[in-house]
């Protein structure tokens, strides 16, 4: 396995002297190639503004970010973002097909780009909806409609923030499993953030567990399930249930079973 | 077609009230003739040539001003809307300048560029910019940022985000401000070829039909097509608008 993703000492502060705010505070992880990661926060710890550094939106006040070895300082090429809010994220005076082909926009023949946006589609199971407008779809439909999106542009890296925070439980479930099939099939790597601790353990190769703001990393827990995963009987494992108990641990500033090399707790305060 | 028939209802309705008024001798007939009169005017007006002609030159002179107030209201209200230093400098000098009543820059508007049909169109395209430039000003101010990082995060710099996002975006609210220019430009045309005079135009011809020995009849059956021009290019804007901007409408309804 080859890394693709580098964040080495990363921070990032908002303003200047008094006033500033540090959301993330020198954090060093990798994602390796082919791998899903989840990172689980408390919500407001700095898990977006992560992502939107990991991404090129904004330029990190310190450390540094390297995609397959490139440094990253604007928005690579090869990398693509899902975001939560599906409604303000898609365009809405364009069709669903145009919006999936809008990365490729400027880049792929046209015929190129039919061909890229129906294969994405399908492979978020939204086959023939292509001419629709996603406000005439439901929440999850559009929702995919955004990964299909993400994925027609086929990144080395993508990137997820709270991708199915803002869609009903049993949505939830249908596009947690949809994401995980499109990343065996495809060998995907992904980093999705999350304040979900079911959701980390259940979709992830591996769980990254951030603390409290200034964000820094608690824990790095590999997840041990098997790769095909089903929402009811990997929710009853043993291994799921121990695990998800020891995220909502770490998360509320309990010290891991197994202390990971260099990583101190934070006490609640 | 329930609301039609009601909105044809309220027209006869009014029609009748104004031919019984002048009819019961409420009002006199010399001031004011019957509905029935200029109604009647009005068809044969339709089919007179010069009148026509007169039609045209405001039509023209509408549609020139209206042209240019969104040629030089769009890019201004993006320079504006996107850069809030340049918003704020501007500030005083536009909230000055908007109020003014465009009527009143007839004479210095004479003086600078001429009696011909230059003043009416300079006119109307002053009065048509104000609502267009603060509808592109607050649609391009606006911009949910969560769109500008999708585009940027799907490889778009800044030329094309602002041709590919920003434009669309602020398409519907422009298009508003439009439609509000176009009625406000139809007003200050005929108004300009009232007050000041032209070589045709609707105003114009009202102007003549008042002043040559109080045609009356002549005055309202000019007035009735300068209200039917209005009528029809605000109906016409409108459907145009519920075409392209489906997705605005739909959009919007469902976050209500």
């Amino acid at each position: 396995m080859s890394t693709m993703l580098q964040v080495t000492g990363l921070s990032h502060r908002y303003g200047t002297g008094e006033h500033a705010h540090v959301a993330v505070n020198d954090l060093t992880f990798t994602v390796e190639t082919g791998e899903l990661s989840c990172i689980v926060g408390p919500s407001g710890c700095g898990k977006s503004t992560l992502l939107r550094c990991i991404s090129g939106l904004i330029t990190p006040t310190g450390g540094e970010v390297s995609l397959h070895g490139d440094r990253v300082t604007g928005v690579p090429e090869d990398l693509a973002v899902v975001f939560q809010d599906y409604s303000r994220s898609l365009f809405p005076w364009l069709t669903v097909r145009q919006n999936v082909e809008f990365p490729l926009r400027w880049k792929k023949s046209r015929a190129e780009r039919r061909e890229r946006s129906e294969e994405a589609l399908e492979w978020v199971s939204l086959p023939g909806v292509g001419g629709k407008y996603p406000w005439q779809l439901s929440g999850g439909m559009q929702q995919r409609v955004s990964i299909a999106r993400a994925l027609a542009r086929r990144p080395a890296l993508l990137l997820m923030d709270e991708p199915f925070a803002s869609v009903d439980a049993q949505t939830r479930f249908e596009l947690e499993d949809l994401l995980r099939s499109v990343q065996l099939q495809h060998g995907s790597t992904i980093l999705l953030v999350t304040h979900d601790i079911d959701e980390s353990v259940y979709l992830g190769d591996r769980v990254l567990v951030l603390s409290k703001s200034p964000a820094r990393i608690v824990a790095d827990l590999p997840v041990d399930l098997p790769a095909e995963r089903h929402q009811i009987t990997t929710r009853e494992s043993a291994n799921f249930v121990s695990l998800r108990a020891e995220v909502a641990r770490l998360l509320q500033g309990g010290t891991p079973a197994e202390p990971a090399a260099g990583v101190v707790s934070e006490k609640p305060s | 077609m329930r609301p039609i028939v009601r909105n044809l209802a309220g027209l006869a309705g009014f029609l009748l009230l104004w031919e019984a008024v002048v009819r019961l001798g409420l009002v006199p007939e010399r001031e004011v003739p019957p509905a029935s009169v200029v109604l009647a005017r009005t068809v044969s007006l339709l089919g007179d040539e010069p009148f026509l002609r007169d039609v045209i030159a405001t039509v023209l002179a509408w549609a020139i001003a209206l042209g240019t107030a969104i040629v030089i209201a769009v890019p201004a209200g993006l320079l504006l809307g996107s850069l809030p230093g340049l918003r704020v400098a501007t500030r005083a000098i536009v909230e000055f300048l908007r109020p003014i009543p465009s009527v009143a820059l007839i004479p210095l508007v004479i003086l600078v560029v001429g009696g011909g049909p230059e003043s009416k169109i300079a006119l109307a395209i002053y009065a048509a910019i104000w609502p267009i430039l603060y509808n592109a000003i607050y649609a391009f101010d606006e911009i949910d940022s969560l769109l500008i990082d999708t585009a940027r995060s799907c490889g778009a710099g800044r030329m094309r985000i602002l041709a590919s996002v920003a434009l669309p975006h602020a398409a519907p609210f422009i298009f508003t401000g439009i439609r509000m220019s176009a009625a406000i430009g139809l007003i200050v045309v005929v108004s300009t070829e009232f007050i000041a005079g032209a070589a045709a135009g609707i105003g114009q011809f009202i102007l003549a039909a008042t002043s040559g020995g109080g045609r009356m009849d002549l005055v309202l059956a000019g007035t009735v097509v300068a209200g039917l021009l209005g009528y029809l290019i605000n109906d016409g804007l409108e459907r145009l608008g519920r075409r392209l901007f489906r997705w605005h409408t739909a959009t919007t309804a469902e976050a209500m």
